[in-house]
């Protein structure tokens, strides 16, 4: 079980939690998880391609998984995942 | 009096100032005249440019230029604290300089009272050291970052959203760049809404400080930069955090394989229209406030549907509404009858236009978006409610 730290932004997309813990071998399997259980968390984390999108980041740990081995790095329980979505500040974008 | 000499020495009043500083070791006079020589461009003087102007005029930054075309308004005060209420009217420049002028006359203050653009930025950055970037928006995050990556000048970063700030320090000396951390932004219809906006008032202080003390660091030349290192801030669980930031090799514009070469169309990159029509495409089914307040007043029949959040609500509220905010739009699409004419408003209109696709996926027919929100309301019929 692998914790996964879900940032502000996309905390209403995962029922306001702020952490989650799931199972998985590898980054990938862990967040499939992610996305099995708050289904619309996905197209904030991937686009249509299936890929992360570029303005978000999931760090093992402190490492970047794109410098690591992307979704194929294992991921042992003790590790905590992080996503980490791009911030802009306060321009407010109407809503 | 003799313009090199100024440049090189501490008056007796200045070394009083700084005496703080002077007496450490690691500042000292070399350190305050290091400071003194130092030019530094602010970008923004808003929540995250408040504590740095005020920080580094105080600190004695010899030249402080600050980007800003703004006027202080009464939302900006929970944070910008160079600004007071008697500035809310003015300029931002004008209301910031003062301050830091008060604080410290020592320092020059150069007034760069525009929006940065690609056509402006090298002009701009060309007489600065060093760039701080407390802007409020992805399309000038990328502009800074690509003007000062071409301009080999560091960007002393800080980025802030409610109660979560990120602060480090690119294209130091050749290092990662924003690019390389997040090749591109957002699409502008995934951002969090205003619902999920807001910021904590304290928090642009803690990042701001964070960029305020790189950017002394890096002028004396002392300690560890925020260079290779993303530092994450959580103020509710009161932690931070720090991840590896690495330089992309294939990064567009810092890489090995360099694609941009010059300041591009940011507006465009982040694809936010640069020209909106201007007339408003008719959208059926959509009426502004002063139509909504005559069908009120009309005695139409009809249900008016609040879709922001409680906590909006409670804020303010039009008269006869009912609350379902958009999120639980979905499952309480029972409470609404199709047969009924819906009007939906929210605070400026988007949500509550959202709210009106969903609803037609579902079949209801009679369906209209208020156009300006509560806010629009305030504005054109009911000034006693707030606005926020």
């Amino acid at each position: 079980m692998a914790k996964i730290l879900i940032p502000t932004p996309l905390r209403q997309f995962a029922e306001k939690q702020d952490s989650v813990e799931l199972p998985g071998a590898t980054v990938g399997e862990v967040l499939g998880a992610l996305t099995a259980k708050f289904p619309d968390l996905k197209k904030h984390l991937y686009n249509d391609e299936g890929k992360l999108r570029s303005f978000v980041n999931v760090y093992l740990n402190d490492e970047d998984i794109r410098y690591l081995n992307k979704d194929a790095t294992p991921a042992a329980p003790a590790d905590t995942l992080s996503i980490v979505p791009s911030i802009a500040g306060g321009a407010n974008y109407g809503g | 009096m003799v313009a090199e000499e100024v440049a090189v020495s501490l008056s007796k009043e200045e070394i009083l100032r700084y005496s703080r500083h002077l007496i450490m070791p690691e500042v000292g006079m070399e350190g305050q005249l290091k400071l003194k020589q130092a030019k530094v461009l602010l970008v923004g003087a808003g929540g995250l440019g408040a504590p740095l102007g005020l920080y580094l005029a105080a600190a004695g930054i010899g030249r402080i230029g600050m980007v800003d075309f703004d006027v202080v308004d009464f939302t900006n005060l929970q944070r910008q604290v160079i600004h007071g209420t008697k500035d809310v009217g003015r300029k931002k420049l004008d209301s910031a300089f003062e301050t830091m002028r008060d604080i410290n006359p020592y320092v020059q203050l150069d007034r760069h009272e525009t929006a940065l653009t690609s056509e402006n930025a090298f002009e701009i950055f060309k007489d600065y050291d060093y760039v701080v970037d407390g802007t409020d928006n992805f399309p000038t995050r990328y502009l800074v970052n690509d003007a000062c990556v071409l301009l080999n000048k560091p960007n002393v970063y800080g980025s802030i959203f409610r109660f979560e700030g990120q602060a480090t320090v690119f294209a130091y000396e050749g290092g990662p760049c924003y690019r390389c951390l997040y090749p591109e932004p957002p699409p502008p219809g995934l951002v969090p809404s205003c619902a999920e906006g807001g910021v904590l008032g304290i928090l642009p202080g803690i990042i701001g400080l964070i960029q305020a003390t790189e950017t002394v660091k890096l002028i004396l030349g002392i300690g560890d930069p925020l260079v290779g290192r993303l530092m994450l801030y959580d103020a509710l669980g009161m932690k931070f955090r720090e991840l590896k930031l690495r330089k992309n090799p294939e990064c567009p514009i810092c890489g090995d394989h360099r694609t941009i070469t010059k300041l591009i169309d940011y507006q465009e990159f982040c694809g936010i229209p640069n020209h909106p029509p201007v007339e408003a495409p008719v959208v059926t089914g959509e009426i502004d406030v002063t139509e909504l307040k005559a069908k009120q007043d009309r005695g139409d029949k009809f249900v008016l549907v609040d879709v922001r959040e409680p906590h909006e609500y409670q804020i303010a509220r039009i008269p006869g509404s009912v609350l379902i905010p958009l999120g639980e739009l979905p499952k309480r699409l029972n409470e609404l009858n199709p047969r009924d004419e819906i009007v939906m408003h929210c605070k400026m209109g988007g949500r509550s236009a959202k709210a009106v696709d969903l609803l037609k996926q579902n079949g209801f027919t009679k369906v209209i978006n208020v156009k300006g929100g509560i806010t629009a309301w305030s504005d054109k019929v009911d000034p006693s409610v707030p606005k926020y």
